[in-house]
């Protein structure tokens, strides 16, 4: 019960330290050794967040207004602020498996795309330490063909004062990845629930409400030539379907992304064709 | 504030940064004077009625704690789950009705990393930095952080297993966790990577909890474990560099635990349920430099220690409020 026999360890102040029997010295050793044990257990697991970043990366979509990859791992505090705020539940937080990005924002586009049902971009809001911004601040360098050349203007506000999204850069670009699959080279129509029956994700439709989104399967189709992603984008002039010519000569049509896109994915969510024809590479930018 | 307490003082900072912390070299007249009386007087009777005393112990303010933690966190969770919009976000940085809140640690590793500071996050770290000031540091750690929690019950298994003699503790080098602290540093700041919110329980149990489960839980589970068989309260006592930033806050602040050395019987009951036991080493018979003597900024302001005194001899205090009151 008493602490008496502990004081008497160490040595009085003052006169040198007696020399310590052998299996104090076994215990210190000991001590250290396991210092060491704690030490390498630590740190093996800190750095082992550089593993996924080494090898086997996964590009991650990140909400609007991120910056560039590096920088935003280096400034999020994984706070999951922008999660709290998007009213499509868009925004999910990275796992284990990412290593430094774990606990760090990014978008599945197909399972649920940003598709703006927020107005103004609240992620950017909400972010307490600029990981998510309207500008950039001026020393960190610009991705090539991020900056967008005007601020998109969004479907839904265009009869607004203010129709613009506050966005100078894109996330990534919408791209073709399997024209092959696509429903529209292949000149077929497209009708029914987009995704089936069973998806959960939800897309604002100005047909239906304005201001709130419904579940994309309560939303069905029914249109000669698929055209889905086009009339899903929330983002004036990113997409059309244009009329192109295969390498055999004969004429198609065909989605074609413009300049205006701003990689939010809701065409690659809307995609009925599985997995989908079109879809967001992350970071990519804009190439004419 | 004499020369005494001054050295004593100098003496709590520096035992925070990994020193064991040694018997003192000059003791306050009035201090000797009772550890004298100690030394040569030993009342039977009380001593008798003190052990009664021990045999019924209080929880007080442990429940307070663990009622405060748990509300602490569940308030994140409701926030985010039913949309009430009160404390969002996690224990890394939140906002509570409209005030930004970043945790210290969170916000110098995201500074180090990232190399530039904006507006809100220098409001929110100034926010958690006046509140902290105010309530002790470290009292972040007992009353708020979720492993502190998680860890307090892993360290009952502890003492059970070591009760059966499964298990013994083993000590590491205290000093480790300043290196810690200087090493994910010095990582955040070489790497451009905040590498120590990676692996920190605080931030993992909290998204967790707010955001649901994930991988990660298996590094904390990891530590539990590590806990359990090996090394008691090894991650708060020896690694978390947040605790050490909140200790640096807590250096200024004026809520503490005080010990007062008339009315202890030096049992030392209260170092057996403390964290961090050497900041109570005043309490060891013979080691209090004066009569009343504050504990170090390492303390997490638990109150296991007021609690587990019969005496009263460790009791909390506020920094000069006791004069004016």
């Amino acid at each position: 019960m008493s602490d008496e026999g502990k004081t008497s360890e160490t040595p009085a102040a003052g006169k040198p330290p007696p020399p310590l029997s052998k299996e104090r010295q076994q215990q210190a050793r000991r001590r250290v050794l396991r210092t060491i044990l704690l030490t390498g257990g630590v740190m093996g697991a800190a750095l082992s967040g550089f593993l996924p970043l080494a090898y086997a990366r996964k590009s991650r979509l990140r909400p609007p207004g991120a910056l560039d990859e590096k920088d935003f791992l280096s400034s999020c505090i994984k706070c999951g602020q922008c999660v709290q705020v998007c009213p499509v539940q868009a925004i999910k937080l990275a796992d284990l498996v990412d290593g430094f990005g774990v606990g760090v924002p990014y978008i599945d586009a197909r399972e649920q795309a940003c598709d703006f049902s927020c107005d103004a971009v609240q992620c950017i809001l909400a972010c307490p330490t600029g990981s998510l911004t309207y500008k950039k601040p001026d020393f960190l360098p610009v991705r090539d063909g991020a900056r967008l050349a005007a601020a998109p203007i969004l479907l839904a506000k265009e009869k607004d004062a203010e129709p613009t999204l506050n966005l100078q850069e894109r996330i990534g670009v919408a791209r073709l990845t399997r024209p092959e699959s696509c429903l529209a080279i292949q000149g077929k129509g497209f009708k029914g629930q987009a995704r089936g029956p069973q998806f959960d994700g939800e897309l604002r439709y100005m047909s239906v409400d304005r201001w709130k989104p419904i579940k994309v399967a309560d939303h069905p189709y029914d249109v000669s030539l698929c055209n889905l992603c086009v009339q899903a984008c929330p983002i004036k002039n990113a997409i059309s379907i244009e009329t192109v010519f295969a390498p055999d000569g004969s004429q198609r049509k065909s989605p074609v992304v413009h300049e205006p896109c701003v990689g939010c994915g809701v065409c690659e969510m809307i995609c009925p064709t599985e997995p989908a024809s079109i879809e967001v590479i992350p970071g990519e930018g804009w190439r004419a | 504030m004499n020369d005494i307490q001054k050295r004593r003082f100098l003496d709590q900072i520096m035992v925070m940064f990994g020193r064991e912390p040694k018997k003192p070299t000059d003791i306050s007249p009035k201090a000797q004077e009772i550890h004298f009386y100690k030394k040569g007087n030993k009342d039977f009777n009380a001593e008798k009625a003190h052990a009664r005393a021990h045999a019924e112990p209080s929880h007080k303010w442990r429940n307070r704690r663990w009622i405060t933690l748990i509300l602490a966190n569940l308030l994140f969770v409701v926030s985010f789950r039913f949309d009430v919009q009160i404390l969002e976000g996690a224990l890394t940085a939140s906002r509570f009705i409209g005030f930004h809140l970043i945790d210290l640690n969170s916000a110098l590793q995201v500074m180090l990393a990232h190399k530039h500071i904006i507006m809100n996050l220098l409001i929110g770290t100034g926010t958690v930095l006046v509140l902290w000031i105010l309530f002790g540091g470290r009292t972040f750690c007992s009353w708020v952080c979720p492993y502190h929690l998680l860890a307090e019950w892993a360290e009952k298994l502890h003492l059970w297993l070591a009760r059966k003699k499964l298990v013994t503790d083993q000590t590491i080098d205290r000093r480790l966790r300043s290196v810690f602290w200087l090493v994910f540093a010095l990582l955040a700041f070489a790497t451009g990577y905040t590498v120590y919110e990676a692996i920190s329980p605080t931030g993992i149990l909290s998204r967790a909890l707010i955001y649901g489960p994930g991988l990660a839980l298996l590094w904390v589970l990891a530590l539990l474990v590590f806990e359990v068989f090996f090394s008691k309260r090894a991650w708060c006592r020896y690694a978390c560099p947040i605790g050490l930033t909140y200790g640096v806050v807590g250096i200024v602040s004026p809520l503490r635990i005080k010990y007062r050395l008339q009315n202890c019987f030096h049992e030392g009951d209260c170092r057996k349920v403390c964290l961090v036991p050497h900041v109570l080493d005043t309490v060891i018979k013979g080691r209090a430099v004066d009569t009343e003597v504050p504990i170090g900024p390492d303390c997490t302001r638990c109150g296991l220690c007021v609690d587990a005194c019969p005496t009263g001899s460790l009791a909390f205090d506020v920094k000069g409020l006791s004069k004016l009151l």
